[in-house]
Order: C-alpha cells, then structure tokens, then sequence
C-alpha cells in the first residue's frame, strides 16, 4: 500500500517528517482528508489540529498560520509555527490563553482585538493537543 | 630614575594589553560558536523558505492575470526601509556599511523627510536614526542572538501591512549577507511589491487551488513576505557574528603586536639602564683611583 511522505515544516526548520497513511486538516473551506494519489492541491489551513494516521496509530500536530501543499505522494505542511504533543509547554499555552482573554474582555481597540482573538485560538488548539 | 619610571610605565602597559587580549581572545571564541549557530539556524530555514517559493511562484507565474497588491506597481510616494543592525558594538564594520547604504539611498531618492520611513531592528541603527531625525515609525532592540519566527513576527506582519494599507509603496530591506566568515556583503533588497520570483522549475504540478488562486494569494503574499524578513534576519545576525568575530581576532592579532614592541622597548629600557648603572660603576671606581 502507498504511503504518503508528510514533512511539516516552519521558519525553525522542519518539525516532523514520515510517511503515514491519511492526513485530516482543517482547510480555509473545512476539514479535509488526504489519502494517497490524491491530486495536487494547495489551501490555506485554519488555526488548527492535523491529524496524521498511520495504521492505528495517530500523531497530532497543533498549526497556525500555515498552508499545505499536496501532491500524488507528498504533503507538506508549511506553517509559521507547529508543534508536536510532547513540545508542547502546557503552562505557556494556559498563560498566554489568559493574557488573550484578559485582552479581549477590554474592548478599546480594533486591531488588538483581531490579534488577541488569533492569540487565544492559538492558545486553545496547543491545549487540546497537548491533552490529547 | 627616569628610565625605572619608564621601565615601570612599560611592564603596566604590557600587563594590560595582555589583559585586553585575553578578553578579545574570549570575544572571538564565543563569537565563532555563536555564528556557527546563526549558521545553523539560517540552514534550518532554508527548506520553508524554497517551499514557500516554490509555491508562490507556481501561482504567481500559473496565470497571467493574477491581480494582488503586492505583486503590482504603483506610484511611490513613500518609500519604507527595513535595516537590520546589531545592538552590541565590536562588531567592525557591520553596521556603518549598513547605515552608509541606507543614507546613499535616502540622499539619492528623496528630497524630504516625508517620502520615506524607516523601520529598525537593533540599537546601533536606531540611535543613529534618532541622533539623525530620521523618521522611525518602528523598531525592535535587543534582538536575541538566535531570533525565532514569533521575535519577528510582529514586526513583519505589520510592516507588510503598511504596505496593503498603501501607507508605503515600496519596501526595502537592508543587510548584511553572509557569503562566509570573512565576507558579508550589503544587500538591498526591494521586498516590496514582489517583483521577480524566480520560478525554480516547479511548473510540472498544476495544483487545484482550494478555495480559489486569488485568496490563496491573499494568505500566501504577507506570508511570503514575512518568511523573507525572517530570511534577511537569520542571515543578517549570522554575519552580525562573523563581522565579530573577524574584528576579535583582528583585536587580537593588534593586541600580540602591540605586545611585541612594547616587550623591545622595555627589554632595551633595561638594558640601558644596566648599562647605565655598570658605566657608573666603573665611573666611580676610576674617581676614586
């Protein structure tokens, strides 16, 4: 059975490259599974959960601000940050989800509240995979 | 009495040269391990970066009427620079080639104040702008020597937003490249509308566009920009450490040079005192005779 090769890679270099079976993203327009031969796409992702399959196993990678690039055998993952289960830092992420909302509790001004509200989604998604 | 008080005044400035050189001695090492981190770091960013391009340019060249901001002319009003210096000094050269470059161009382009603003990474070139009055709408001092994505983030993302905000129609970038340990060259880049992406041979896949090209555009462009300030960064602090290590060692070599002469001077200024005292001696002697 083929396999798709998945790297997932951020301006710090590359997070995460294997071969796994099946790649679940939360594209622009939804959630979206790769399988093998799949043809290539490009799409923007949402701040967001991937969830990489192989066989029984399957390994999440939390992402924001990124796109991917499929093709036939290949997936790769580009994002301005990525992080795996075991990197995460639980206590930041909490901290920086309180700040976030501390933030956006103080309606003052426009701009900042677009990059809390970003902040607290980031936030939120690196907590849920790390308690996954 | 004259020549001891010489002897000593030799032997104090002999000891504090040496003193100097152990710590420019120290500098030097720990600026080598530094750039060679810098270097690091700029290699891990490399595969984002050709992926990035790759890309982009598979879009932008796909279809001749794609229309964004970014990739578009206009009359340019105002003219922004993004300069990256360091913070610290001993550093050479790096930053008064950077400066020069950055005044060339003001001088060359502009008559006044107003068609041009500069944004600032590392002290050495926001002091000069504020000691210059030239305008600085933004800065980030205190760099870290191993910048991440997220230290620039900010900085970036607004700076490509002044430029989709129209408040400036052109931007360039200015720094240092790192070609090795010993040569950094001034690089001027115009980052801003993007001008030539060089299609790196990427045309054989004709991607589906989900949703559709033009807002895959709109996520990618100020991604692509940003990736390509933190190119600049990665690569600037990497010469930042190499124009450091380069004047270290020159420090260095000054100081044993230094040391050398002062070392003649002082074993001639003994000799001639031994001198002395012996013809006084013997002086003495043949008096009392």
């Amino acid at each position: 059975m083929s396999t798709l090769a998945v790297s997932v890679v951020t301006p710090e270099g590359p997070i995460l490259e294997d071969n796994f079976d099946m790649v679940v993203c939360k594209a622009e327009s939804g959630e979206i599974g790769i399988l093998p031969k799949h043809i290539p796409l490009v799409s923007p992702l949402q701040i967001s959960i991937a969830r990489l399959k192989k066989g029984s196993d399957t390994q999440v990678v939390a992402i924001s601000g990124g796109f991917m690039e499929v093709q036939p055998d290949k997936v790769t993952i580009l994002a301005q940050s990525a992080e795996t289960a075991d990197h995460i830092d639980i206590l930041r992420a909490k901290q920086a989800k309180e700040r976030a909302e501390k933030r956006l509790q103080d309606k003052s001004d426009t701009i900042d509240r677009f990059r809390a509200e970003h902040a607290l989604k980031r936030a939120i998604n690196r907590l849920e995979i790390a308690k996954s | 009495m004259k020549s001891l008080a010489s002897l000593r005044d030799l032997k104090g400035r002999i000891d504090s040269t040496k003193k100097t050189k152990q710590i420019t001695g120290a500098m030097e090492l720990v600026s080598a391990s530094k750039m060679s981190k810098a270097e690091q770091n700029a290699r891990g960013f490399v595969p984002y970066a050709d992926k990035l391009q790759e890309v982009v340019s598979s879009i932008a060249n796909s279809n001749t009427d794609t229309q964004h901001p970014m990739l578009n002319k206009r009359e340019v009003k105002k003219t922004g620079y993004l300069i990256i210096t360091s913070d610290r000094g001993l550093v050479g050269a790096y930053n008064s080639h950077i400066l020069k470059n950055l005044i060339n161009n003001i001088e060359k382009k502009h008559s006044s104040k107003d068609e041009y603003t500069i944004i600032v990474i590392g002290r050495k070139g926001y002091d000069f702008c504020r000691k210059r009055g030239l305008p600085v709408t933004q800065s980030i001092l205190g760099m870290s020597d191993h910048p991440t994505f997220a230290d620039v983030k900010n900085l970036a993302s607004e700076a490509v937003q002044m430029y989709a905000d129209q408040e400036i129609d052109e931007l360039h970038i200015i720094y240092n490249h790192y070609v090795s340990a010993i040569s950094q060259v001034v690089t001027n880049k115009q980052l801003l509308p993007i001008e030539h992406i060089e299609n790196q041979g990427a045309a054989s896949s004709n991607y589906e566009f989900d949703p559709g090209q033009e807002e895959i555009l709109e996520v990618l462009l100020p991604q692509y920009a940003e990736s390509l300030i933190f190119g600049a960064l990665l690569d600037g602090k990497a010469s930042e450490h190499a124009a450091s290590m380069t004047a270290m060692r020159s420090a260095t070599d000054n100081a044993n040079e230094l040391i050398g002469d002062l070392e003649l001077s002082y074993n001639r200024a003994r000799q001639a005192a031994i001198t002395q005292e012996i013809t006084e001696i013997v002086g003495g002697v043949a008096a009392l005779e």
